[in-house]
């Protein structure tokens, strides 16, 4: 069949198929090869700098980077050279090598100036350093005139389902250790350095095609990159060894990104702009905290932790009728308003709650604390168990336990996504008039998503006040819910990929980073204004939103198209 | 009154049931009386026409009938019970609507725009959606047939899986109407479903709403192309500075001197048009209402 019609289909203009390497071609290579050769060589006598880079042949984190980015560069080089063809009809690889020679030096370029900062002068500098920087500048050099080769759509291609399930495979192995990895680095700078390398690799692989590729073979295989993504995340304290710190961030991330998947059903599903959203989250835990065994609790009665759930959340989605039902009947403006006052009024009401201005129910400012851990059956959260030989501590216990929420969260995301309600609230969206002249209770699923994303937040809270050990009103700021809805901007509204993107960015970046916490705001702000520039339907789009975004374009609704068609007829040719 | 032309024709035959009974429907906005004192009657099979030069009322008519406005005065009775004016309530009555300017669910494919429209025929609650039970999953396939059912009946079944707003024109409007019958109506309110298309495209709209009072529903059309009108409808009303102006059977209006006046606009002391004469009212056509 003709694939160059399609559109988007043929990406580059003059369709040269190389028969034999060029001339630039050696160039990169040589270049890859300086790269390894410098990298294995010691860059710098001082062992200080930027993780130890003084051995010859056993290179320091750094180092690692740059043979990973040679190697990556090598195989778009064969791939280059036609050594699989099939892929190469997939991925542009002149600009991947072009992306990744760019990133090699820039990368070096910065750290010959690290070097020359922090030895004072480049006196310590080894000759490695220099080996890998003119590496870098060939491959710079030698791919930049390589002539960008021709792309088929990636939706047009149909493989073996075993080589997409083991893309997807590779894929989620390469997240874990790298995850993993990242954590596992103590020094701010490396981790600095990993992260920017990450996103030159990352910009290089998209500039390739690759992940337009592995998005389609993600929509072939939904089920199997859920459960995959599932394994990941089931198997990541276990490559921790009992390490507190890690874990504890890892228990901050997922209750962060838990809470932002349900406020995701709110903004991202119906449309709706919850404001005070922490405020839910902050009832559930009240609640917790209250029903809890801990000496201050200010309620005597102590059910079990599961009926303290379903009270939790009935108690948010409660909140969440009463702030709902008067603003949601008109039109959006006025329920962030009304939202932003609730979290506000949620945050003082917690405060005065202390017996002096009302009944003691929260102990005020000094909120409760003392919450003892979780027990299940003589299964105690605080307890640290072997499974498997590895010790999981308590932030581990914690972890699975929100993982489960997580994934309770992710199933009533995705089924109402795709159902009777999930198409009402879609058409919410696109016309609110419309759908209500087409008999769409336009009311009542505004109503329903902003109470049930308040139900599921009340949830997570009473887990989250046992992980937090002690409740105060402080926790649950505005800000909070800012960086709630930031990470569900920055992932991409509406789908759930991009939602644990963009929570676990925004949690780990300031749990791991010194300079980053200090400058947050700051930091998330400008981040935030650069994706609404350049990809406001976020790092991971839903077709809806990208196409919600993107009004006018109607070069990308065409693909949009052609991927739905591509994909609808994929699946009635399978089932 | 407009009581003599009206009342040569209707009491002649047995008369079929009344769908549709407005009475006195006034809308004022400010000053402005948009709607003034209509009444209209549709029965059982019927394709009514509404005509009347733009600004006229029409459409600020049919938002009042549809609950979209709440009218100033009158009552809107539906199958013999006052309708509130809450355009869901009167969906589900069992009458439902197209626009004017196109508000199809852009996004959305054109199936999943029909299958919007079965919203209210449909039951699944959250807890069903989460669950996936069997019913559920025989709702949704209903729902799924009988939308594609209603695209090949209006002759879009080949375009199922296109976004609306890649669809052209002419689809949109047709994939409208689609989305209007997938409410089960009993009556169907048309709103110029024929503005910017071209006569094969007219002509097209024309035997769709015919096959659809066929299937048993009522039909209310506005329309600016006379020869679309008189050659579609039982029975015409002209409505004119939102006032009813002339009903009747579209012989009896298109040869009404008051018509014709309304449209090209001439004085009141004008000679009357002969039927000749009014060749040019009838081939008013949308380029020059547009
Ligand atoms: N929501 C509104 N507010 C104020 N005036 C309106 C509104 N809707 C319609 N009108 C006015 O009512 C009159 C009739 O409009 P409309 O019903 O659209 O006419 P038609 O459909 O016959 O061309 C126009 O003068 C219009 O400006
Ligand atoms: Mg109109």
């Amino acid at each position: 069949m003709n694939t160059s019609t399609l559109p988007n289909g043929a990406r580059g203009t003059t369709a040269v198929t190389v028969s034999r390497p060029s001339m630039q071609w050696y160039l990169t290579l040589a270049g890859v090869v300086l790269l390894i050769v410098g990298s294995l060589l010691s860059w710098c006598y001082d062992e200080g700098v930027l993780g130890n880079v003084s051995l010859n042949v056993n290179p320091g984190p750094i180092q690692v980077f740059m043979i990973v980015i040679a190697v990556l560069t090598l195989f778009f080089l064969l791939l280059r050279g036609g050594l699989f063809p099939v892929l190469d009809r997939l991925l542009d690889s002149a600009r991947a090598l072009r992306a990744l020679g760019a990133t090699a030096t820039a990368f070096m370029v910065a750290v010959v100036i690290v070097i020359a900062l922090q030895t004072s002068g480049l006196a310590n500098a080894d000759p490695g350093v220099f080996v890998a920087l003119v590496g870098a500048a060939l491959i710079t050099w030698g791919s930049w005139s390589l002539a960008s080769d021709p792309t088929v759509d990636p939706v047009s291609v149909h493989m073996r389902g075993w080589v997409d399930i083991l893309v997807i495979v590779a894929l989620l192995a390469i997240v874990l250790f790298g995850a993993a990895y990242a954590l596992g680095q103590e020094d701010g700078t490396v981790f600095v350095l990993f992260l920017s390398v990450l996103g030159g690799v990352s910009l290089a692989l998209a500039r390739s095609g690759l992940f337009s590729w592995i998005r389609v073979i993600a929509q072939r295989h939904r089920q199997v990159l859920m459960l995959g993504a599932f394994a990941v995340a089931f198997l990541f304290p276990f490559t921790q060894n009992g390490s507190d710190a890690n874990m504890s961030i890892a228990t901050q991330v997922i209750i962060f990104a838990t809470t932002a998947l349900g406020l995701n059903i709110v903004v991202g599903l119906a449309g709706l702009l919850d404001l005070g959203y922490i405020a839910f989250l902050g009832a559930g835990a009240y609640v917790g905290a209250t029903l809890s065994y801990s000496a201050f609790a200010t309620i005597h009665w102590k059910p079990p932790f599961i009926v303290v759930m379903i009270i939790g959340a009935c108690v948010s989605a409660t909140l969440g009728l009463i702030i709902g039902t008067p603003t949601l009947r008109v039109s959006g403006d006025y329920l962030a308003i009304v939202t932003l006052a609730f979290g506000e009024i949620f945050r003082l009401a917690m405060f005065n709650l202390d017996g002096n201005n009302g009944p003691n129910l929260t102990r005020g400012p000094n909120g409760i604390p003392a919450i003892p851990d979780l027990e299940f059956f003589g299964f105690n959260f605080g307890d640290t168990h072997d499974i498997f030989g590895i010790p999981i501590n308590r932030f581990g216990n914690y972890y699975f336990f929100l993982l489960v929420v997580a994934a309770i969260i992710i199933l009533v995301f995705t089924r109402l996504n795709n159902s009777r309600i999930g198409r009402g609230w879609v058409a919410i969206r696109e016309d609110e008039k419309a759908a209500e002249a087409m008999g769409v209770n336009t009311f009542g699923l505004k109503l329903f998503a902003f109470a049930g994303g308040a139900f599921l937040a009340g949830l997570a809270g009473t887990v989250k006040a046992h992980q937090d050990v002690s409740v105060t009103p402080d926790q649950y700021v505005f800000l909070e819910s800012a960086f709630l809805l930031a990470a569900i901007v920055l992932g991409g509204m509406g789908t759930v990929a991009g939602v644990l993107i963009g929570a676990t960015i925004l949690k780990l970046l300031p749990e791991k980073l010194r300079f980053v916490s200090d400058y947050r705001l700051l930091i998330f702000g400008l981040l935030l204004v650069l994706i609404m520039r350049f990809r406001p339907e976020g790092l991971v789009a839903s077709h809806r939103r990208q196409l919600e975004f993107h009004e006018e374009d109607t070069e990308l609704a065409e693909h949009v198209e052609h991927a739905h068609l591509e994909a609808t007829a994929g699946s009635e040719g399978t089932a | 009154m407009t009581a003599t032309a009206h009342a040569a024709s209707a009491p002649a035959r047995t008369d079929p049931k009344v769908v549709l009974e407005a009475k006195g429907v006034i809308m004022r906005f400010g000053g402005l009386v948009a709607v003034d004192d209509v009444d209209m009657v549709v029965r059982e099979g019927e394709i009514v026409g509404l005509i009347g030069p733009n600004g006229a009322g029409k459409t600020t008519f049919f938002n009042c009938l549809t609950g979209m406005y709440k009218p100033t005065e009158g009552t809107v009775t539906f199958e013999g019970s006052v309708l509130p004016p809450k355009p869901r309530a009167v969906v589900k009555a069992g009458m439902a609507r197209t626009f004017q300017n196109i508000r199809l669910f852009g996004n959305m494919t054109a199936l999943e725009n029909v299958m919007v429209g079965r919203y209210c025929r449909t039951s699944a609650m959250a807890l069903t959606s989460i669950v996936r039970g069997p019913k559920f999953r025989h709702e949704e396939a209903a729902t799924r047939q009988r939308a594609q059912e209603l695209l090949d009946f209006v002759g879009l079944g080949r375009t199922t899986e296109h976004l609306a707003r890649n669809l052209p024109y002419g689809d949109q409007r047709r994939l409208e109407i689609a989305r209007a019958l997938a409410t089960d109506p009993k009556l169907l309110l048309l709103d110029e479903p024929t503005a910017g298309m071209n006569p094969k495209e007219t002509q097209e709209t024309m035997d769709l709403i015919f096959k659809i009072r066929d299937s048993g529903l009522a039909v209310v059309v506005i329309e600016h192309d006379m020869r679309f009108i008189f050659t579609l409808c039982d029975r015409v009303l002209c409505l004119v500075r939102g006032a009813l102006l002339v009903e009747g059977s579209p012989a009896t209006v298109q040869s009404d001197p008051r018509v014709i006046e309304a449209y090209i606009g001439t004085g009141p002391d004008a000679p009357a048009p002969t039927p000749t004469a009014e060749r040019p009212a009838v081939s008013l056509s949308k380029e020059e209402q547009a």
